[in-house]
């Protein structure tokens, strides 16, 4: 499964980062896929990126909404907010565990033999305040003398935009090397900082900085798509702490807003088969009913 | 170890089988959010937004 898991990982990198033909245009791809919404954390800057980054889009909008109410187009951010919505809706943070190139380098990186640290819980509320601050209030509120805002989150934080757009764009347009600011050093110091942690701590950006994960975090208890604890079953061994890259103890908090549905837990931690993949609340496997009716009959 | 009786474990497996309504409605909220947003024309918005590199929000200019 967990093979499958970085294949999944892999593909989905590979169809979110399709463009090909950017060495030769020296620019971004900019055809009609762009209208497709990345499910994962993936710059759109990013030269090979075919699809749009939710939290770059959603920013984009709030920065520009007084200009766009003002000539008549309501572009609030609904058409955003519906597809990030809707994948939550289906899979949560199961997103993060399967179809996020971010989170799928961060993963990489943790492979890198070192020591290991945790992350101290406490950190993880910092990923809604970049969410509501950085992405949502502070995009729309802080403007300038016309009107318009900055995309925040974007500008001063993003570590996956510095690592797929701003260093490649570097390379790509050597004339751009000039124009290096102070900017570029603090969100390199930012991406430096996040590659090193990610080698020490498993998925640090995920658990502490990253607004996506926090978004589909808030659908940890309605998503259609979970893991779910038969408590009948759970001997509270508490072999599930072990295995989970999201420091998330399963059998204590199975609802948990961290848990990224990678199903180590399930397949590689618990013995009494207490935790099951569920689908709007039924478990996909079916055992137990066909061993009943096996005993039964 | 005591067996479990057949018929309380299938009891057991049904009321485990109970389907979850509240993520369909999540869901279908989310999808009016979307159709309202497509209404808008705001996909045409996005994909002009993404077609240009935002050299400042990568942290470039
Ligand atoms: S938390 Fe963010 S960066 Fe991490 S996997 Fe989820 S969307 Fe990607
Ligand atoms: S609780 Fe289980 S499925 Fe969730 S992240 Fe941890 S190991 Fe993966």
């Amino acid at each position: 499964m967990e093979l499958g898991r970085k294949w999944v990982q892999l593909v989905i990198a590979f169809l979110t980062n399709g463009y090909w033909g950017f060495p030769v245009s020296r620019t971004i791809y900019q055809g009609p896929l762009k209208v497709v919404c990345s499910p994962g954390l993936n710059c759109y800057s990013c030269p090979a990126a075919t699809t749009y980054c939710p939290m770059g889009a959603l920013q984009q909008l709030m920065v520009s909404i007084r200009f766009s109410l003002e000539t008549g187009h309501y572009y609030v951010g609904l058409y955003v907010l519906g597809c990030i919505g809707v994948v939550g809706s289906f899979l949560g943070r199961m997103v993060c565990g399967w179809a996020c190139p971010f989170g799928f380098i961060q993963e990489m990186l943790h492979k890198i033999p070192s020591r290991k640290w945790g992350v101290p819980r406490i950190l993880r509320f910092f990923k809604y305040a970049v969410l509501f601050g950085m992405v949502l209030l502070l995009p729309l509120f802080v403007v300038s003398e016309f009107g318009l805002g900055e995309p925040w989150f974007c500008k001063y934080l993003c570590p996956a935009g510095t690592l797929e757009a701003g260093i490649p764009m570097l390379f790509l347009r050597p004339e751009l090397r000039g124009t290096i600011g102070w900017l570029f050093y603090n969100k390199l110091i930012i991406m430096i900082f996040f590659i090193i942690w990610s080698v020490l701590a498993s998925r640090p950006f995920c658990r502490v900085g990253c607004p996506l994960g926090a978004f589909y975090a808030l659908f940890s208890r309605v998503k259609l798509v979970k893991l779910q604890l038969d408590e009948a079953k759970c001997t509270q061994c508490e072999a599930c702490h072990h295995v989970c890259p999201m420091g998330v103890k399963f059998n204590e908090s199975p609802n948990d807003a961290e848990c990224i549905s990678c199903m180590a837990c399930m397949n590689k931690a618990c013995r009494f088969d207490a935790i099951s993949l569920s689908v709007a609340g039924i478990p996909l496997r079916t055992t137990e009913v066909v061993k009943a009716k096996r005993a039964e009959g | 170890m005591e067996k479990q009786p057949v018929a309380e474990k299938k009891r057991s497996v049904k009321e485990k089988r109970k389907i979850r309504i509240l993520p369909f409605v999540v869901l279908t909220v989310f999808l009016f959010v979307f159709l309202a947003g497509v209404l808008t024309g705001e996909p045409s918005r996005v994909l002009e937004q993404s077609w240009q590199i935002c050299l400042s929000c990568i942290g470039i200019g």
